[in-house]
């Protein structure tokens, strides 16, 4: 079979409406369960460094459960499993103007639950990368100690999340492809479901992993402002990574490089 | 007399290492004391004591008339204070650190008013206003807008020192405040102490200064391997030291 050019140029340029709408999908799963994630990852992190056992057991156990099993597997569970069980079903939402089918619902629901077990990873990692003495000012400054860590810990340790942050984020941007197992009409499917009626698979998922890469692009072109306007704001806190470095490798993309380098 | 801070047969232990060994004190209000000694006497660790950075093992400490950090249950044994009453407690005490730990992310401003603000509650116009007043008074109100990292460490810990006034507090205690500074930038700091010694505050200072132990402390605490070996005015500890090992120590520091 030869490399079909005019069908490849085509759908590079004049995609079907499915393809639109599944790249649109994905750019907003990535960015509704990112934020949730988050919230969830700074609640885990905060549990995790409770006083109470309980807290802290729970956010140990979920860490480790969601870490030890596929993604594949959690959106499985929780979409059709959970509703073969009749324990919940994801059903069609009216929010105002806007429907939200059920398996969106379900998408979002699984990529937040899992994406929060690693940020907690990294706000941990974040929060422990501030000085001890700085809660100990607060404190001493009749701060409690919920206080101290909100006006005066984890306004230090977002900043070293940040970078961190970006790459959970371009990683989401690509795994919500996954998201295709429970029947969730996103750019992967989309191009799966085009493949199966004119079989030019080459073409079709060369302009698929065109279309990721230009969001990934674009999201790195975001990632860099807000690190520049982050260190011109104060932070000598944030490493240095170009823009260069962040889409070819080469400089410290790996999270735990970025802590160390931040300190 | 009116006692900014008593204490009374004071134990701790970090792990195998008796750090305070039965300390006994007494600091008046409005009186300036310097404790000096050796490094790993325990003289920090007694100083973090008085507003509960550390926690102390057996004993009783008294400060502003507070058991600091504790209660005394039933059974007469020490019981943490719940966090709320030792926050209630640390708002009267003023600590200054040998590292600032100043809050990077804040302006010297808003790190002078952060405590207001949020434990006081004061109006957050009310305490800028304040906060630049404090400032001015440290000689810094050139460097209102400044974020710590701009400011050199003497220009640090003056903030420091305004960020613990702010709280209004009734005892200041200051942790070798120059210790972590180059030498040029010292005096400054000495002199923001001394202008508070001569308003009257009552401290507790670590200091490894002894020029300025002659010259504005009230007292002399001299410890060594966890106990206060000897005490007294800083003519007489310093000049005519009763026991050896103030001599030794002194003889160390001063040359």
């Amino acid at each position: 079979m030869h490399f079909d050019w005019s069908f490849f140029q085509h759908l590079l340029f004049h995609p079907p409406g499915s393809f639109v709408q599944g790249a649109i999908r994905t750019v907003y799963l990535a960015i509704i369960a990112q934020a949730l994630g988050v919230v969830l990852g700074l609640l885990l992190a905060l549990w995790r460094r409770s006083r109470h056992a309980v807290p802290r057991a729970f956010a140990s156990g979920y860490i480790w459960l969601i870490r030890g099993t596929p993604l594949l597997v959690q959106a499985v569970i929780i979409y059709d499993g959970s509703s073969a069980m009749g324990l919940y079903s994801f059903r069609t939402l009216s929010l105002g103007p806007v429907s939200v089918p059920g398996v969106v619902q379900a998408g979002i629901v699984t990529l937040a639950l899992n994406e929060g077990a690693y940020m907690a990873e990294i706000m941990r990692a974040a929060i422990d990368s501030v000085d001890k003495g700085q809660a100990e000012a607060a404190e001493s400054l009749g701060l409690r100690r919920r206080q101290a860590m909100r006006h005066v810990v984890l306004p230090q340790a977002m900043r070293v999340v940040i970078p961190p942050l970006g790459n959970e984020f371009n990683n989401m941007l690509k795994v919500t492809s996954l998201l295709s197992v429970i029947g969730l009409q996103e750019l992967f499917l989309a191009a799966q479901d085009y493949n199966s009626t004119t079989f030019r698979t080459f073409e079709i998922f060369l302009v698929v992993a065109i279309y990721y890469i230009a969001m990934t692009t674009v999201w790195s072109f975001i990632q860099s402002a807000i690190e520049r306007r982050l260190r011109a704001r104060g932070g000598e806190v944030l490493a240095t990574v170009t823009l260069r470095q962040r889409l070819f490798g080469g400089g410290g993309l790996v999270p735990g490089d970025l802590l160390r380098g931040a300190r | 007399m009116n006692l900014a801070v008593q204490g009374t047969g004071i134990h701790k232990w970090f792990g195998p290492v008796h750090v305070l060994d039965d300390v006994g004190l007494e600091v008046a209000v409005g009186e300036v004391v310097v404790l000096i000694g050796p490094s790993g006497s325990g003289k920090t660790t007694l100083l973090r004591c008085m507003n509960h950075l550390e926690r102390i093992d057996q004993g009783r400490l008294y400060v502003n008339g507070h058991l600091i950090g504790y209660r005394v249950n039933a059974k007469g044994e020490l019981a943490e204070e719940s966090e709320a009453e030792i926050a209630r407690q640390r708002q009267d005490i003023g600590f200054v650190f040998q590292h600032f730990n100043l809050f990077p992310h804040l302006t010297a401003t808003e790190n002078v008013a952060l405590a207001p603000v949020r434990v006081r509650k004061t109006a957050k116009e009310q305490a800028l206003a304040d906060s630049r007043l404090l400032l001015a008074r440290v000689g810094l109100e050139d460097k209102r807008e400044a974020y710590p990292r701009q400011l050199s460490g003497g220009q640090q810990q003056r903030v420091a020192i305004a960020r613990a006034l702010a709280m209004k507090p009734k005892l200041m205690l200051f942790d070798e405040p120059t210790s972590a500074l180059d030498p040029e930038m010292v005096g400054e700091v000495l002199e923001v102490i001394r202008e508070l010694a001569r308003d009257g505050m009552t401290m507790v200072v670590v200091s490894h200064e002894m020029g300025f132990a002659r010259g504005v402390a009230d007292r002399v605490i001299m410890m060594d391997q966890g106990h206060i070996v000897e005490t007294g005015p800083p003519g007489r500890v310093l000049d005519e030291p009763g026991q050896e090992r103030t001599r030794a120590f002194l003889s160390k520091v001063l040359h």
